[in-house]
């Protein structure tokens, strides 16, 4: 198996010289430019920057959702779309995309039952995962009669319910408030901590990729490129009080000098 | 304890509306003014019991109803019993009257009003009509303001109400009809065409069978199933989506019931030619339909069933016609419709002896319009019952849409 080699490796996700411009009819939109990334099994890797940088399309392209123009990127050691045919990745979107139709628990079965499989181990995935999400009981719920924090978990355990080694986050919690927020970057960090799972997590949220990641990348826009890679050595088990400390606030003060840096400029040029 | 400030709070005025107001002083101004025209007529002679009767009763419910200013259930009760009480003595007079004092009729008809009836009892039977008519409108006023949690009785009110009001509109119809001497060739009266219905069943039966039972329900399958297997393979092809759908769009603006004759040549003239018609008027709405709702999910749809290697069916039965079937279901229930007129209408163009469309055309011939009447019921009652079903079915499985929700 692949994943068990990359594993051994310990490399998931390496992007060598990648670049991606979109065709339109104004002309070529250089969404990304030369890009050099690996993460490797068990990093919490935020991407962070202002709307444009591309952000998101980057993990559009490790999902496999685009495809780049130039360079060479794989997960677990092959191509993005062979790993999207095997299932190597669960991703969670901005919005919950829940199917109105399907109740909680239905939603949460529906990559399963895509996957083939059988009924009695995904009854103890949906349990297990909806569990993991505190959402026990909601399962014969649907998506309409919940609030937006609850739908998002849903989609949280959904893409869990996979259980992939790789978890893709497009800015997840960007529509909630900030109590919920907060909430569910609690939870989100001691999943992470118990099941060393590899995540790739898109934020324009400074403490939230401050707070969450073992490594934050930095990018600017017009064309997206990644303008700094910052290490972070908080401990694993963080409490939300540990956005208070010297330590975050210096990394937090890193950050936003490298946003501010890549964005040097007040007014974009046309 | 804040009982004073509660009890305050917990009592609400259903005070009257304006409208109801309005019409509570009109039926009772027209109560009471028929009253004194009917007891002008007894004066001069001329005595008319159940017209009498009629306005006394309405006259006696009104004034009983004008002192409450809150509405409650009894009021409503009161006015329903009243206003039905005096539409039937109404109805009596007018049948009691019918061979021997056709007066109420024949003035109009004969002399132009004025004559016969002396002039008062016309004008007072007109007056009792309209009294119980407001009188009526009254009682389903009340009856649909009523609130109540209660599912059982929301349950009966929303079949009351209709109800009550259907054979309101009945039964003005027939004393319009009857009352003013209309021409049964122009509008026929309810009660006329409700005696040529029961005489005429076997007939009705068999246009039934023929029209609706073969023509417009084996039509009706054949064109939307054709319809949304077009759609899917079109969706699929994008030649037939460049190439057929702006045809499809143009045909189904075309008037397809034309074709009725070219169809008549093709399948002969029973009703395979007449179901060709109806296949064709609802192919392309269901073709339209379901191709705009096969493209109804949202780009992030598509993507999460392509982060789960998701195949075409897959994504077809899981995602895409569950997000289609509300744009199906309105297809389906345009061409309940459609399907409905298309057969009648074909008809119109050569047929065998049997079939609404021909029972239309050929009474009203003859000068038979009760038969066009009652051939017209049935198809109403037939195409209500069919949208019913086909609403009801789309309730249950498109519950989750926003627009069902309770």
């Amino acid at each position: 198996m692949t994943t068990e080699e990359s594993s051994q490796t310990g490399k998931v996700i390496e992007i060598d010289d990648l670049s991606l411009t979109f065709e339109t009819s104004d002309g070529p939109v250089y969404a990304l430019s030369d890009i050099n990334l690996s993460i490797e099994q068990g990093d919490f890797v935020s991407l962070i920057g202002p709307s444009g940088c591309g952000k998101t399309t980057l993990l559009r392209v490790i999902a496999d959702l685009e495809a780049a123009t130039k360079g060479t990127i794989s997960v677990n050691g092959v191509t993005p779309e062979q790993a999207r045919m095997q299932r190597a990745y669960g991703y969670v979107f901005q919005a919950a995309a829940l199917y109105p139709w399907r109740t909680i628990a239905k939603n949460v079965a529906l990559p399963l039952e895509i996957m083939g499989i059988g009924s009695a181990e995904r009854k103890r995935r949906v349990q297990q995962n909806l569990e993991l999400v505190n959402l026990g009981g909601f399962e014969k719920k649907y998506p309409w009669q919940l609030s937006g924090g609850m739908q998002q978990r849903a989609s949280i355990a959904r893409a869990l319910a996979v259980e992939p080694d790789l978890l893709l986050m497009d800015e997840p919690f960007g529509a909630l408030d900030e109590i919920v927020r907060d909430h569910l970057n609690e939870q989100l960090l001691s999943l992470w901590a118990k099941t060393n799972k590899t995540v790739v997590f898109v934020t324009h949220s400074i403490p939230e990729a401050v707070y969450l990641s073992s490594r934050i990348v930095v990018m600017s826009p017009r064309p997206g490129k990644i303008h700094d890679v910052i290490e972070s050595h908080l401990p694993k088990q963080r409490s939300l009080d540990i956005r208070e400390t010297p330590e975050f606030l210096a990394l937090a003060n890193r950050v936003r000098d490298g946003l501010r840096a890549g964005h040097s400029y007040d007014e974009p040029e046309l | 304890m804040h009982n004073a400030t509660a009890s305050v709070i917990e009592t609400p005025a259903y005070v009257l509306s304006r409208l109801q107001k309005m019409l509570l002083y009109a039926a009772f101004a027209t109560a009471l003014f028929a009253l004194l025209l009917l007891l002008m007529s007894v004066v001069q002679g001329y005595y008319d019991g159940a017209i009498l009767l009629a306005s006394v009763i309405l006259f006696v419910a009104n004034y009983l109803c004008l002192s409450t200013v809150t509405i409650h259930w009894r009021n409503a009760v009161v006015k329903g019993l009243a206003s039905t009480l005096a539409a039937l003595l109404i109805y009596y007079q007018l049948d009691s009257n019918l061979a021997e004092n056709l007066r109420l009729a024949d003035s109009v008809n004969n002399t132009g009003g004025g004559a016969g009836f002396n002039g008062t009892a016309i004008a007072g039977f007109w007056l009792v009509v309209l009294s119980a008519w407001l009188t009526a409108w009254l009682c389903v006023e009340h009856l649909s303001s009523i609130e109540t949690l209660s599912r059982i009785k929301n349950g009966v009110l929303s079949l009351v109400i209709p109800l009550l009001f259907g054979v309101w509109l009945l039964l003005l119809w027939e004393f319009i009809t009857r009352g003013a001497g209309v021409p049964q060739v122009l509008l026929p009266s309810p009660s006329a065409i409700a005696e040529r219905f029961s005489n005429s069943i076997p007939t009705l039966v068999a246009d039934f069978k023929q029209t609706f039972l073969k023509a417009v329900l084996i039509g009706y399958a054949i064109g939307c199933s054709a319809g949304f297997i077009v759609a899917v393979l079109i969706d699929r092809s994008p030649f037939l989506q460049r190439g057929l759908l702006p045809i499809g769009n143009l045909v189904s603006a075309l008037p397809i019931v034309g074709i009725a004759p070219i169809m008549v040549m093709w399948f002969g003239f029973d009703w395979p030619s007449k179901a060709a018609v109806v296949v064709v008027m609802t192919f392309f709405p269901m073709l339209v339909n379901t191709v705009a709702g096969l493209s109804a999910a949202s780009s992030m749809q598509h993507d999460l069933m392509k982060t789960y290697a998701s195949n075409y069916w897959q994504t077809l039965f899981k995602m895409r016609l569950p997000e289609a079937l509300p744009f199906i279901f309105n297809a389906l229930k345009i061409n309940s419709t459609l399907a409905l007129i298309g057969a009648i209408v074909a008809e119109f163009f050569g047929t065998p002896i049997v079939g609404m469309g021909f029972r239309i055309s050929t009474e009203v011939g003859r000068m038979n319009v009760d038969m066009v009447w009652a051939e017209i019921a049935v198809a109403a009652v037939a195409g209500s019952l069919f949208y019913a079903l086909l609403s009801g079915i789309e309730r249950m499985l498109t519950f989750w849409h926003p627009s069902m929700r309770n």
